[in-house]
């Protein structure tokens, strides 16, 4: 296969019934597309915790994955207010989630650690004011922290 | 042990039945209210007890290939959580013991805890 297969969906904001459609979206192509399902997890990770934070934080935006041979990209985008420092909010603990969200289950400071942890290379572009993109990638043939050896997804 | 068993054991309703319960078996459990603790905790397949009852719920559990939650405190979810549970094949289970007491029935019949990883000064 030479060109990536790519799916990508919109998200609404503050829409908390189908926060996590999109996710499941994309886990469904990627075991279609014969991804070993530990990486499937690892990607449905990432992809949820994205998807909140753009229910939840930035009014909406799109989630978009490009799967190759060689690996994931999974990308996050938005035009919400962004995040003024980074690396404070990649600090397990740290949120500015309304109470709202955290009475739901969310808002406890783990979502971009958690897309971090689950991540092989993980970047984040965010100007306040005008936006974030958040770009996560997964080799399938580098460690996969679920326990499996390497793999390769079968396009 | 397998979700009937989990059932009996906790004399908990079924809301929700995937396939036969018999059918399903769970070895792990995870406990928690807070949904991205799950994700980064909760091991997949593992059993999910939680007393939150949204949509959400299911959401996180259908991340990562949790097969049945169990509600705790005897709190019901709402009928739309129901039907997504249906809908991607999960059981829903209601117990009206408390989430300490839920926890510790299962533990005590041998349904393991799921791994915590070392977190001292983790980074990455």
């Amino acid at each position: 296969m030479t060109d990536p297969y790519v799916v990508e969906f919109t998200v609404e904001g503050e829409d908390f019934l189908a926060a996590g459609e999109a996710s499941n979206n994309i886990k469904e192509t990627l075991k279609m597309l014969g991804v070993p399902s530990s990486i499937c997890r690892r990607a449905a990770v990432i992809t949820y915790e994205a998807e909140m934070n753009l229910v939840i934080h930035a009014r909406g935006g799109t989630l978009r994955a490009e799967i190759t041979h060689e690996r994931i990209e999974l990308t996050a985008r938005d035009e919400g207010p962004g995040i003024a420092d980074v690396n404070l909010a990649m600090r397990e603990g740290y949120s500015t989630a309304p109470d709202h969200v955290r009475e739901l289950g969310f808002g406890a400071g783990m979502g971009l650690p958690n897309i971090k942890r689950n991540a092989d290379t993980l970047h984040i572009n965010s100007v306040v004011g005008k936006g974030t993109e958040l770009r996560a990638v997964i080799h399938f043939d580098g460690e996969d922290s679920s326990g499996g050896g390497k793999r390769r997804a079968m396009l | 042990m397998n979700l009937k068993t989990v059932a009996e054991l906790l004399g908990a309703d079924v809301l929700c039945i995937s396939g036969c319960l018999e059918e399903v078996e769970v070895d792990h459990a995870y406990a928690a209210d807070l949904m991205s603790d799950v994700l980064a905790f909760a091991c997949p397949g593992s059993l999910l007890l939680t007393g939150l009852t949204n949509v959400q719920i299911i959401r996180t559990a259908q991340m990562l290939d949790i097969p049945a939650v169990v509600f705790v405190r005897g709190k019901r979810p709402q009928e739309e959580v129901v039907k997504l549970a249906g809908q991607v094949g999960m059981s829903l289970l209601v117990s009206t013991k408390s989430m300490y007491e839920t926890c510790g029935l299962l533990y005590k019949t041998g349904v393991f805890p799921c791994d915590i990883p070392e977190r001292g000064g983790e980074s990455s």
